[in-house]
């Protein structure tokens, strides 16, 4: 039964060929359910899989269904093989899973925008494509899919193509994501330099081979995972890529929801938990993964905190989670990572969904200083993405309490940690609490600042979306298309923390369940905490307090006195303009990368090479048939018997060749 | 029997007339006739070789030629047919219009 699980990937295939090809004559009803019903048995697949799975024993939970060669020159060879693990089992899941439910979103959303059959096409590409970088079975598959999200991103990045913000922002996603697939290229290669293959379970094994012991210093394996993980910076939006991922916002919400929070930024913290048995070998590699996610999510919460944009906010606060991820990773808690994967999918989704909620019920608008006092207009909404901020902010018993908190224990305590990663995560902490707070307070608290009947309906379809049929005096609810996503993945932020718990509240099932995808890595003896678990029970006290103190300053801050935050803005208006500038990493950027790059292209590439080499050749050889051709072309004179002269001395000179050759 | 020296001297001697009379005549009929004289003066050769060498091949060939050269002769000649039409003269130096 488990040799079937390969079909996951046929579905959502399928789909994407039906709705591209065929989906213009197909009226909406059969697109959505075409694109929500190929999602949907993906995941009945997948939960079946993943049932067999669990039945078997834990040591044998690795199941490969090679379906044909697919690259075979000389030593090389690559196959379109899949992998069904504990940790592609996960993934699978999450991908298919919450992929389903923001396709039943997109049902809605979409409604009434043109091109309804393209948005569900490149959404089904995208699970498919997704599903082949999880299920890989090899750097090579795993490659395609990850260049192929890339492409179903960059597609509906620039959804409203229409628009310049939106074309930009896909080629800003597109050329920043091909930066790191190049560094990801080069550690392939370097990989198969090293051993002589791409598969994961024969490459892992020749890599304990080799690397009996982990590496020490800067050798040959640590620039390998440092060529991967530049990979991983790209797709998962870290220092020094993540530019792109705020602008992708410009994107459909679901999209967001979908690409940009749950499922394809998650894509490098995946890759490096696969790669964890290269990675514990290298524990230079390990240590500046965990330093870029520290960094990665310190700035990307700074910047948070002064965003108008509820997109923008939810944009840096994936970016801050993805942080966490690869601290996680880096100090060498692979399950902790995945963990906080899992859970950040379902609370992320939610309120990137319920954002998109919002922004529909105020006729796409997205500033937060335009919205406040909605509680009332939509309450479940509120209740929903309530959950997901509580969630989010780590308040127990919601799931980003017990990933968060593994995280954070793990980054004090495992070998590779280091008490000021701890310290910068919990400031962290509860900095995110406080900017999603402030998102939930300045939604759907204070004033209503929004205007309640849009006086020109153009002014907001700058977007083209095509406004529906009955408006309404005030903000109402969406249909419950909408609502039955927010109201599931509202649960599952919920309850899906429960699989893993802390060692001081019982076993953690999750890390257990991951265990033996990781088992080619290096074992590590980690002290047994003797103390009771008291001091880890303390700090997880202190992290949900200053989570709460943020709570707390938030609500002074934006519901007790709303112009205390103005105030302060102004008190120090040059950090305040430095922070809403995020930092003004974008224009650094374009000061030191693209405009030196523009100039060299014009002057040495442009100018130089091509007009001054390569037209220049191309002219200088037609300049000096056309220069000799003014003597040349004399010959042909028009006379007839000039060419018989000519053709009589051609034949003359043949015989006198033949007679003097035939001499010598 | 007379000696194969003796045709390839009268061969060369009509090919060296026809290819005088091509270059220096500027009638095009002319020009026309002496061509035919260089073929026969080829041909000459060929069957004096025939002959000498006891083998059929070269009679194949001149028949060849001969067919050939009947063929071109419909071509040339309604060539010069055309030129005289529109030109009222088959001096091929007034037919100079095709060159550069």
């Amino acid at each position: 039964m488990l040799e079937i699980f390969p079909l996951i990937l046929l579905f959502p295939l399928l789909g994407a060929g039906l709705n591209g090809v065929l989906g213009r004559r197909f009226p909406p009803g059969w697109i959505a359910a075409i694109g929500c019903g190929s999602v949907a048995l993906s995941f009945l697949v997948a939960v079946g899989a993943l049932f067999e799975l669990v039945r078997l024993p834990a040591e044998g939970r690795s199941v490969t269904q090679s379906l044909f060669v697919w690259i075979q020159a000389g030593d090389f060879r690559a196959d379109a093989s899949f992998l069904l693990d504990p940790l592609s089992a996960v993934m699978i899941l999450v991908v298919t899973g919450v992929g389903f439910l923001i396709h039943v979103y997109s049902v809605e959303y979409m409604r009434g925008e043109g091109g309804y059959y393209r948005y569900f096409s490149y959404l089904n590409l995208f699970i498919f494509m997704m599903s082949v970088l999880v299920l890989a079975d090899n750097y090579l598959l795993m490659f395609v899919g990850w260049e192929g999200v890339g492409l179903c991103s960059y597609l509906l990045i620039g959804y409203y193509f229409e628009t310049k913000v939106a074309g930009d922002a896909a080629k800003k996603a597109f050329v920043v994501n091909r930066i790191g697939d190049f560094g990801f290229l080069l550690g392939m290669f370097l990989l198969f330099q090293l051993f002589g293959t791409l598969s994961f379970h024969p490459l892992f094994e020749a890599a304990a081979r080799q690397f009996p012991h982990a590496e020490v210093g800067w050798g040959v394996l640590t620039a390998a995972c440092l060529l991967l993980f530049v990979g991983a910076t790209g797709k998962s939006a870290q220092i020094p890529l993540y530019v792109w991922l705020p602008d992708a916002m410009a994107g459909p919400t679901p999209v967001s929801a979908l690409i940009h929070a749950a499922t394809m930024v998650t894509a490098g913290v995946y890759m490096i938990a696969r790669s964890s048995a290269l990675y514990s070998r290298a524990p230079a590699a390990m240590e500046i993964v965990a330093v870029v996610g520290v960094a990665t999510a310190l700035l990307a919460a700074l910047i948070a905190l002064a965003q108008r944009d509820i997109k923008r906010v939810l944009a840096y606060s994936t970016i801050s989670q993805l942080g966490y991820m690869f601290v996680a990773v880096g100090v060498g808690a692979f399950s902790a990572g995945i963990f906080h994967l899992y859970t950040h999918a379902f609370f992320k989704a939610l309120l990137f969904l319920g954002s998109g909620s919002v922004i529909l019920a105020l006729h796409h608008e997205q500033d937060m200083f335009k919205m406040g006092g909605l509680k009332k207009y939509l309450p479940f909404t509120w209740a929903t993405m309530g959950i997901g901020t509580l969630a989010i902010a780590g308040i127990p018993p919601l799931a980003g309490f017990f990933s968060k908190d593994e995280i954070l224990w793990e980054a004090l305590v495992s070998p590779h940690g280091h008490p000021l990663l701890w310290a910068v995560g919990v400031i962290v902490a509860a900095m995110t609490a406080f900017y999603m707070a402030r998102l939930m307070f300045l939604t759907f608290y204070g004033s209503e600042r929004f205007k309640s009947e849009p006086a020109h309906q153009a002014d907001h379809d700058a977007r083209g979306h095509v406004e529906r049929a009955e408006n309404h005096s005030s903000p109402r609810e969406s249909s419950w298309w909408i609502r039955l996503p927010l109201g599931i993945l509202a649960l599952l932020s919920i309850a899906a923390g429960f699989v893993g718990l802390p060692a001081w509240l019982g076993t953690n099932r999750f890390a257990r369940f991951l265990e033996p995808a990781f088992s080619f890595r290096i074992s590590e003896h980690v002290a047994e905490d003797t103390s009771g678990h008291s001091l880890e029970i303390g700090l997880t006290m202190l992290v949900v307090a200053l989570a709460l103190g943020g709570i707390w300053l938030a609500y002074r801050f934006y519901v007790m006195d709303p112009t205390r935050a103005a105030r302060l803005a102004e008190a120090h208006p040059t950090l305040y303009r430095f922070v809403w500038n995020k930092f003004y990493v974008d224009e650094v950027y374009d000061t030191l990368i693209v405009r030196p790059m523009e100039a060299v292209s014009r002057v040495l590439l442009w100018q130089g090479v091509d007009v001054g080499l390569v037209d220049g050749l191309v002219n200088g050889v037609a300049a000096v048939f056309r220069r000799a051709s003014v003597y040349v072309r004399r010959l042909q004179s028009g006379y007839a018997r000039a060419y018989a002269n000519w053709i009589l001395l051609g034949a003359a000179l043949v015989c006198l060749y033949c007679y003097f050759a035939g001499s010598l | 029997m007379i000696p194969a020296s003796h045709y390839l001297i009268l061969a060369a001697a009509l090919f060296t007339i026809g290819a005088f009379g091509v270059v220096v005549r500027r009638n095009a009929i002319t020009m026309f006739m002496c061509i035919e004289l260089m073929l026969n003066a080829v041909n000459l050769i060929f069957l004096t070789f025939a002959r000498d060498f006891a083998q059929v091949d070269g009679q194949v060939f001149v028949f060849f030629v001969m067919t050939v050269a009947a063929a071109e002769a419909g071509v040339g000649l309604a060539i010069i047919v055309l030129l005289s039409r529109h030109t009222r003269t088959v001096d091929v130096d007034q037919a100079d219009r095709m060159k550069w």
